[in-house]
């Protein structure tokens, strides 16, 4: 039961081949045997997933039901649930238990989801080997002395170990393609506003994005059906309709333009990952799509730009955290000061904290114009780049990762190298656009991700051509041994 | 851009975030070589180009001015650190 899809459990569901009950509980088992050796939950919440697995079940058996109704999923733990221990991956929130639901949960409920639990993540969604969680580290997989992968890295391995066929997830940098990346699973990042942010802890307010972890592009599908819309409680969010993107994933992509960025292209690329995607490439082009080189001439800036914007963002956005209304708060403060100092000191960690001291140092008076109006400035010009690459091409395809899963603490000792894991994820943040991460090959039995990023809306072109890829290969389909096996 | 210790404790003062003594000397090193990174940005030529605020340069919706929030004090309250009849306490401030 654990080798299902989410269309493959619909289909079951609907035949009454097995109950949501039973595959939930199925998969709690599951969770709780292996779990262990991968740490890819924070919490698990047995009581709730059975409770509304039956309340699915009986929804099931009268009448009117939601499109995902019955089926099992995680939620990554930087999504607020009303009643349920909500930590964001920090000592911080260790204790808070949050009073309400994202938006994002109330939808993916109104859908008929069954939320197995909340799963774990680099703190505060900092970090690309989800080595920063206050929980420890998750492990790969594929190989449990190597990363997942981060910030989602929960999201991603409990998706990749057949633990759930799909999670939520979010995105500020590649925090959703990276990690699927690196445990060979599907993830997409929505268009900036596409999904809501109420109740999903902020880290950079203009580059966070919520979006779907699952095994295939067709899941993804389905999951962002549901959780995509309009939320008058989240300013930033786009009031437009959600397209029925499951309905156009058999779409014709002959014509197709697709963009290979010469930045990327050049031969700096990992020569083994670069040859993945170019056969993946190869076999895009055989379905009918057209290979163009495009330009970005500003690319090559993302990491410095993201660097300024983002750490300002989170140096804002974490400021609430005082410890005087909830989360840690330190024991016998000696006046306000040491209160607020060292609640903060105690319930941050090393990289978040190193991220609200940048952001503090480039927004003091004196060098905002120098730091933030400037990376605006730049992040102006790298959106531009997109917006004319986009006049020649329909998507832009690259890596989604420099390469393979690396070792546990092989780059934790030095930021500045870890932030190179976002090179090719970042651009897409900063110019707000959707962008999704697909298996294509496995090297030394390590998974590798090709990256699709389109148009501002255009998720529905880039599902339609990763279902398209994933009807011709099989990568999507591997499972790493120790969880499950292939099939 | 290099830091000192004094310079990281100053932003650590501004951003009310204790740093441990044995601490400050990493934590510098390690800001210093963030700031490094962006650094480059300063060579950008930027005359003419607009910040940009919104990736979709859409700005921020409006709306009516009328009470949305329901009152949920008492469920908030529930998970603060200190409160006293429905005030959340915090080390005397003036005395």
């Amino acid at each position: 039961m654990f080798n299902k899809s989410i269309r493959e459990i619909l289909d079951d569901l609907a035949k009454g081949e097995y109950s949501s009950r039973e595959i939930t509980k199925s998969l709690l088992e599951r969770i709780k045997a292996l779990d262990p050796d991968l740490n890819s939950f924070i919490t698990l919440t047995e009581e709730n997933a059975l409770a509304s697995a039956e309340a699915a079940d009986k929804a099931r058996s009268g009448g009117e039901i939601g499109s995902l109704c019955g089926v099992p999923i995680a939620h990554k733990d930087i999504f607020c649930t009303q009643g349920v221990r909500t930590s964001c991956g920090s000592k911080m929130l260790d204790n808070f238990i949050s009073p309400y639901d994202a938006h994002l949960v109330q939808s993916m409920a109104k859908a008929g989801v069954v939320s197995l639990g909340k799963t774990n993540m680099d703190e505060f969604a900092m970090g690309s080997s989800n080595e920063t969680s206050f929980y420890g580290p998750v492990k790969n997989p594929w190989d449990t002395e190597r990363v997942p992968g981060g910030s989602s890295g929960g999201s991603a391995a409990a998706v990749a170990a057949r633990l759930v066929p799909g999670a939520t997830a979010t995105d500020t940098g590649g925090s959703i393609r990276q990690p699927a990346s690196l445990c060979g699973v599907t993830g997409l990042k929505p268009t900036y506003g596409r999904v809501s942010r109420y109740g999903m802890i902020a880290f950079a307010s203009s580059l966070d994005q919520a979006g779907p972890i699952a095994r295939t592009a067709e899941d993804c599908a389905l999951l962002l059906e549901a959780m995509a819309g309009f939320d008058s409680n989240d300013s930033t969010c786009i009031d437009r309709d959600v397209p029925q993107y499951s309905a156009s994933l058999d779409n014709d992509i002959s014509g197709l333009r697709i963009g290979l960025p010469k930045q990327y292209f050049n031969g700096d690329t990992n020569s083994e990952v670069g040859k993945l995607v170019d056969q993946a490439l190869t076999a895009l082009e055989q379905a009918g799509a057209k290979l163009i080189e495009v330009d970005l001439p500003h690319v090559e800036l993302a990491i410095p730009t993201y660097y300024v914007v983002a750490p300002a963002e989170c140096s804002t956005n974490l400021s609430r955290f005082d410890g005087v209304r909830y989360g840690h708060r330190c024991e016998n403060p000696a006046d306000l000061e040491d209160l607020y100092s060292r609640s903060r000191g105690e319930g941050f960690g090393d990289e978040v904290k190193r991220r609200i001291l940048v952001g503090t140092y480039v927004l003091s008076a004196g060098f905002y114009d120098a730091y933030y109006r400037q990376a605006q400035k730049i992040r102006r010009l790298i959106q531009q780049d997109f917006v004319s690459a986009f006049d020649q091409v329909d998507l832009i395809a690259s890596p989604s990762a420099l390469s393979t899963a690396f070792k546990m603490g092989e780059k934790s000792g030095d930021p500045v190298e870890m932030y190179q894991e976002d090179l090719y994820t970042i651009p897409a943040n900063l110019a707000g656009l959707p962008a999704m991460s697909v298996p294509c090959g496995l090297m030394n039995n390590l998974p590798v991700g090709m990256q699709f990023v389109g148009r501002h809306f255009e998720e529905g072109l880039m599902l339609n051509t990763a279902h398209q890829y994933q009807k011709r290969t099989n990568w999507h389909e591997l499972s790493p041994e120790k969880f499950g096996g292939q099939g | 851009m290099a830091l000192t210790p004094d310079d990281v404790a100053k932003l650590a003062e501004l951003a009310r975030l204790s740093i441990d003594s044995n601490h400050v000397e990493s934590t510098t090193q390690s800001v210093s070589s963030i700031l490094h990174l962006v650094d480059q940005l300063k060579q950008v030529d930027t005359k003419d180009v607009s910040a940009l605020a919104h990736p979709l340069d859409i700005t921020q919706r409006l709306r009516a001015d009328e009470v949305s929030e329901l009152n949920q004090r008492d469920e908030f309250q529930k998970i603060a650190p200190e409160v006293e009849n429905g005030l959340y306490l915090v080390p005397r401030v003036v005395e």
